[in-house]
């Protein structure tokens, strides 16, 4: 039961002018700016706009800028937003191997065609702190060389051609949107995919390095990982053809993973695939991962019983919004609810001492 | 300058005037019987001015509209895509249809809901001739005693009602004004 | 006439993408600079939405939603009756309107102008930042070396 009870609107006030000050900070240091996120925060932005659901960097920088840096309340600002928006249709698929690659490895074939290109990485810096960085300085130049003109192809079409790593069919069916309509159980990939691109970067690591750990290990290898930007192409119907609507920043993995076969497959490499907004390596991977563990059923695998290869558990507890909600709840008022508690445990006591009680008199 | 047409007619200035139309639709659903104004869009024929209002006011893209018998015209259907982005559909899927009484008969083609999902039927938009405070008298939600409101058929939206709580709902446009009869309305024919 | 025809929708389609995946800072200034403003009429005035971007399975498979993006759209006519449409990527009212008058303008006897003043130097600064990262990319490109160990008679 939920009773209402008025009160505390000018705590409130107060406590929102107090935020504001706070999130501002001391007055004698410059403010922030949006663009100063947006530029020197890329991967926060790029964080917030993936779990976010919404690619628009302006508006992710000015929800971290709100939220003091708290990466959730950002993305919850983002959702909400989102929401807002007229949804003016759907993009087709986007291009991935017409990629604009910043970055493009791959932990399988050293001299795969296009080369390994390592990009802006932080993978070979030596995480030592860099104390030259809190005075200001200018930066060098990145170093240049001849730019590659053509398309990088993907790297599994080269396992492919020997047919011995799963094919991915092209389909046109429509997908299912998380967005639209609540999720039922058993979903299915589109909807899984869907769902693990806007879940949250900790849980889904977290899910991932399980199966790493064992509990449904899955041999996975980076087959591929490339980080770059990629055209959104959308019919307009008034137009009556398609144009590119825009472009954005994204980061593609693909693994390959080791499979002895099954009741219904023949031995043979099986995928993983991530793809996240911007530059999103970590989760891209880890996307991939537990894409990969939740396939067992399709490839016939056997149910370990692990918490990756189980759909309803994954699904259910990736999305750092409603997660969130549904824990920071528990600290808004309760007080009818506790007060029920409280009479509860009291009779409970009341009852249990008078049982010993009398026992104790008659001794 | 005809191919261009389609472009033409939509809202000028869509928040106030979506709004306005909105406000209209919800009170004469929400007070079966009522007949307000409802202006705004200039559609292409056969499309009534506040067929098209209503449409330019409750469709988007994730609406599917069948456009029954006459409206099922290249004009028509241009002119509702460009404007709202509403995906054409058959009549077992709609969201929303638009036509005469005749043209959209019989209801059963459309969707009337499930038992876990009521919302997922079909609102009908049925272009009179006439509309009038007249005729069949309705009770029930949102109703003081009892309205009147001319129907097209009354014991069939009668049978539509005896679905409760599945069921199409309904709105009655002619020109630049509008009615409308929900599900929960009960029907007697008036003396 | 239908090569014609073809022909003119490729090069739509085309100015179209540029002016969608343009920067708002490097599409005003040049816009700007062009001056002439033709008068018209909304069709479609500015609104800004969200378009569901898909990827595929794989790369290559089934499709699957990865989440919106912004897009700013509107349409117009000019006194002549062309109807311009512009949609592109953002929030910016300003861009949309300026990317439907080039639109509008490219199918008029202002084409070569609009496309002399706006359209290729715009295509410039875009070709030219692509063509910067992937200098930067191909610097930090790997060359494998083999260092044999051991002897091997």
């Amino acid at each position: 039961m939920y009773v209402a009870v008025k009160g505390g609107e000018t705590a409130i006030e107060n406590a929102h002018a107090w935020l504001a000050e706070e999130r501002r900070g001391a007055t004698d240091i410059d403010e922030l700016s949006i663009v100063q996120i947006r530029e020197q925060l890329g991967l926060a932005v790029n964080r917030v706009m993936a779990e976010g659901s919404l690619y628009d960097p302006d508006l992710a920088a000015l929800a971290i800028k709100q939220s003091r840096g708290d990466l959730i309340e950002a993305i919850f600002l983002i959702r909400a937003y989102r929401t807002t928006l007229p949804r003016f249709g759907y993009s087709n698929p986007v291009k991935t191997d017409e990629m604009a690659c910043d970055r493009r490895i791959s932990a399988t074939f050293k001299d795969a065609p296009g080369g390994q290109v390592l990009g802006p990485t932080f993978d070979y810096t030596h995480r030592l702190l860099d104390f030259k960085l809190a005075a200001e300085g200018e930066v060098p130049a990145a170093p240049t060389a001849q730019p590659r003109t053509e398309a990088t192809p993907h790297i599994t079409e080269f396992l492919k051609g020997e047919d011995i790593i799963q094919d991915e069919p092209a389909s046109d069916t429509t997908p299912g949107d998380l967005t639209r309509e609540p999720m039922e159980l058993p979903s299915n990939r589109p909807l899984r995919l869907q769902s693990l691109t806007r879940g949250d970067e900790g849980f889904v690591l977290g899910m991932a390095y399980s199966t790493q750990r064992g509990y449904a290990r899955n041999h996975a290898f980076v087959g591929e990982l490339r980080i770059g930007k990629v055209a959104v192409e959308m019919d307009i119907p008034e137009l009556g053809f398609a144009i590119d609507i825009g472009e954005i920043e994204l980061t593609e993995c693909e693994t390959v993973n080791q499979f002895k076969g099954s009741k219904t497959e023949p031995p043979q490499f099986t995928r993983g695939y991530g793809l996240v907004f911007g530059q999103s390596e970590r989760k891209s991977i880890a996307m991939a991962l537990v894409d990969r563990a939740l396939r067992w059923e399709e490839l016939g695998e056997d149910n370990l019983g692990a918490p990756a290869q189980d759909e309803e558990f994954v699904l259910s507890h990736a999305d750092n919004i409603q997660a969130t909600g549904f824990l920071e709840h528990i600290k808004l008022p309760h007080y009818v609810d506790f007060q029920s508690e409280l009479e509860l445990v009291r009779k409970l006591r009341r009852e249990a001492e008078e049982r010993i009680t009398p026992k104790e008199a008659a001794e | 300058m005809t191919a261009q047409t389609q472009f033409f007619g939509g809202f000028q200035n869509a928040p106030v005037q979506a709004a306005h139309a909105f406000r209209a639709a919800m009170t004469v659903m929400a007070q079966p019987g009522e007949i307000r104004d409802l202006r705004g869009a200039r559609p292409p024929k056969p499309l009534s001015i506040a067929a098209g209002t209503l449409l330019l006011t409750l469709c988007d893209p994730e609406t599917k509209v069948h456009l029954a018998g006459a409206f099922n015209t290249d004009g028509v259907r241009e002119w509702l895509t460009f404007h709202t982005g509403a995906p054409i559909s058959q009549a077992a899927v709609a969201d929303f249809a638009v036509g005469t009484w005749a043209e959209l008969s019989p209801l059963g083609s459309f969707r009337i809901g499930t038992a876990e999902y009521p919302d997922r039927s079909a609102t009908l938009i049925v272009e009179c001739d006439a509309l009038q405070q007249a005729g069949a008298i309705l009770s029930g939600p949102g109703i003081k005693d009892t309205a009147r409101l001319s129907l097209p058929d009354a014991p069939a939206l009668q049978a539509n009602a005896d679905l409760y709580p599945l069921g199409c709902d309904f709105f009655f446009t002619c020109g630049d004004r509008v009615a409308a009869l929900p599900r929960s309305s009960q029907i007697s024919v008036g003396a | 006439m239908t090569d014609q025809t073809y022909n003119s929708k490729a090069t739509r389609q085309d100015w179209m993408g540029l002016l969608a995946r343009a920067p708002e800072s490097a599409l005003m200034p040049l816009w700007d600079k062009y001056e002439v403003r033709p008068n018209f009429e909304w069709l479609r005035s500015p609104e800004v939405g969200g378009v569901m971007v898909r990827g595929r399975t794989g790369g290559t498979g089934a499709r699957f939603n990865i989440g919106e993006m912004t897009v700013t759209r509107c349409s117009l006519v000019l006194q002549d009756g062309t109807v311009g449409h512009g949609y592109v990527q953002g929030r910016s009212k300003s861009k949309a309107q300026a990317a439907a008058l080039i639109d509008a303008l490219m199918q008029t006897s202002a084409a070569g102008a609009v496309h002399d003043q706006v359209i290729a130097p715009l295509e410039g600064q875009i070709q030219s930042a692509r063509t910067d990262r992937a200098s930067k990319a191909a610097a930090t490109k790997v060359e494998f070396f083999t260092m044999v160990r051991g002897e091997d008679t």
